[in-house]
């Protein structure tokens, strides 16, 4: 007994046709619209002025080092954090487990507006955050008016929305590992610590990759946080790709140069999750 | 012994700080939205309930019309939900169930563009909807994610765990394939089918770059537009601003704990078991 063969396009033709429309489409129209300048109210070829304009200019620049400096500072902490959270829930002589682990995870439920325009509240100068620093006579610190601790404070909304999520993958990935691996390397007699780092570590690697992908790429599109908690001040010390793509494209309606800024965040993409694969040596 | 004790009364203390941080920005959000904006700034904190919470709504509700961003996010996101998961539930069947030419391309194809900044599609999108005229309608927030390749990824791998014997002993008894799939295939798929709608759901109600971009008139807003517009004001009135943050976040964390480990499972993408 079989199908027809039609069937299965059958099926698969709505998903198609959206995905053909809105996703297959404008990945190649953006990809044209960066070779284009819009003159006298339509679209001319400029080859690849659009990209030579890039390489000088300075607000691109510092968008581009804002989410690298971001992305290599935040990334490895919220996962390290994660990790060792993950670690702490994972034994099943802890009381009170669940309550940890609900309460680490609540964050993730927020919305990316939601909390980041919470924190820009609490991190202002007279805000919730410096009056607690103040019981322990540190600041007040300008949170949001420094370049420096502008970025800072991004990290630090940006951890705690996060780090609760990671924990949970990991935790979960963590039930997964043969509990004789921790009782022979008990019986070895093998502390804590190096059971965490020879033996939770290792079997954790694949998953370790993966949220550290899945972290790097939406670092990469960051925006929902640079646009409310700090509009990519002071003086774009917190511009970033995805800000300045919207800017481009929805404040100077600039839509040929914003599409080639996209088109670099799709290569930096590719390059980045292809040498994170290949430093795994897995895949 | 003592060393030991030390050890898991410190773990304990810093499990406890940990938990604090990541639980008092909620409790301080809930209270300062009955409190006045003044409230928020004073030296030493305030950290108690107040009675302001009725002007806060009041207010807000004259600044965005609070009432109608809540139906226009409910709407938007229970609509969406519901064609999402048929569209990509139908196609992940497709591709685990059936043997056809392309298959293998098709699933790829899908896998890849989920690597695709989302971004590197935002101006021909909205190019297209302007072109279409439909900027600024329930349509435009809808449509454009309707076919989520990650939502098909993880019904696919609930599919591939369903015996194919079930389904072509159906079809020697002369069902149909619509019947097959409605009443032989998705009755079983009832946990994944829940954790996809729950991820495919906050994803279109924390969506905001695009409804940014799409809508133009405020009886459009969603709550993420709605709440980012009211820190564009001049002057900032935060007791409305936590009112509005609050009303988008409770009933997200009331479902969380209610529905704990099918959000969970949903929130990070992992329907199997």
């Amino acid at each position: 007994m079989s199908y027809s063969k039609w069937t299965p396009y059958l099926f698969l033709a709505p998903a198609l046709i959206l995905f053909l429309a809105f996703t297959i489409y404008p990945i190649f129209a953006s990809f044209v619209l960066s070779f284009q300048t819009l003159d006298a109210g339509s679209y001319i070829f400029v080859g690849l002025d659009n990209y030579i304009r890039l390489l000088n200019d300075t607000v691109f620049g510092k968008a581009i080092l804002n989410t690298i400096i971001i992305l290599v500072v935040q990334v490895p902490i919220m996962l390290f954090l994660a990790l060792v959270l993950a670690n702490a829930l994972n034994n099943q002589l802890l009381k009170l487990r669940g309550f940890f682990r609900v309460g680490f995870f609540l964050p993730a439920v927020t919305s990316l507006v939601a909390y980041s325009i919470l924190f820009s509240i609490m991190l202002q100068d007279a805000g919730i955050i410096n009056q607690f620093l103040g019981f322990f006579g540190i600041g007040p610190i300008s949170w949001l008016s420094s370049s420096f601790w502008a970025k800072a404070s991004i990290i630090l909304a940006m951890t705690w929305r996060w780090t609760g999520y990671n924990m949970v993958i990991y935790l979960a990935a963590m039930q997964n590992i043969p509990n004789e691996l921790y009782e022979a390397a008990s019986l070895d007699g093998a502390g804590k610590l190096k059971q965490f780092l020879h033996i939770t570590i290792p079997n954790l690697k694949p998953v370790i990759l993966f949220t550290a992908i899945i972290s790097t790429i939406s670092t990469l599109q960051l925006f929902d946080e640079p646009y409310n908690l700090t509009n990519g001040g002071p003086a774009d010390a917190t511009m970033t790709l995805g800000l300045y793509i919207y800017n481009n494209g929805f404040r100077y309606f600039d839509f040929g140069y914003a599409s080639a800024v996209a088109y670099v965040v799709v290569i930096m993409v590719a390059i980045l999750s292809y040498f994170q694969l290949k430093v795994s040596g897995d895949q | 012994m003592i060393q030991k004790q030390i050890k898991k009364i410190v773990q304990y203390v810093l499990l406890i700080i940990f938990f604090i941080i990541s639980v008092f920005p909620f409790y301080w959000m809930f209270v300062g939205s009955t409190n006045h904006t003044s409230k928020m700034f004073t030296n030493p904190p305030t950290l108690t309930v107040g009675s302001q919470l009725m002007e806060n709504l009041t207010n807000l509700n004259n600044s965005v019309g609070i009432w109608r961003v809540l139906f226009n996010s409910l709407f938007v996101s229970l609509t969406y939900v519901v064609l999402a998961l048929a569209v990509c539930t139908l196609a992940a069947y497709a591709l685990s169930k059936f043997e056809f030419k392309g298959r293998n391309a098709i699933f790829i194809t899908f896998l890849l563009s989920m690597m695709i900044p989302y971004q590197a599609t935002l101006i021909p999108l909205f190019q297209l909807f302007s072109e279409l005229g439909l900027l600024n309608t329930y349509f435009a927030l809808i449509a454009p994610q309707l076919c989520y390749p990650f939502a098909i990824f993880l019904m696919r791998q609930n599919f591939l765990a369903f015996p194919t014997a079930l389904i072509e002993a159906a079809r020697i008894d002369g069902a149909g394939e619509l019947k097959i799939f409605f009443s032989i295939v998705l009755p079983s798929m009832k946990p994944a089918l829940a954790a996809t709608a729950i991820f495919l759901f906050m994803m279109q109600w924390n969506n905001f770059m695009w409804p940014l971009v799409v809508l133009s008139s405020q009886d459009m807003y969603t709550f993420p537009v709605a709440l980012s517009s009211l820190i564009g004001f001049s002057i900032i009135d935060y007791g409305q601003v936590m009112v509005g943050i609050s009303i988008a976040t409770v009933p997200i964390i009331i479902f969380f704990l209610v529905l704990q480990k099918h959000f969970i499972a949903g929130m990070l993408g992992s329907a199997v078991k």
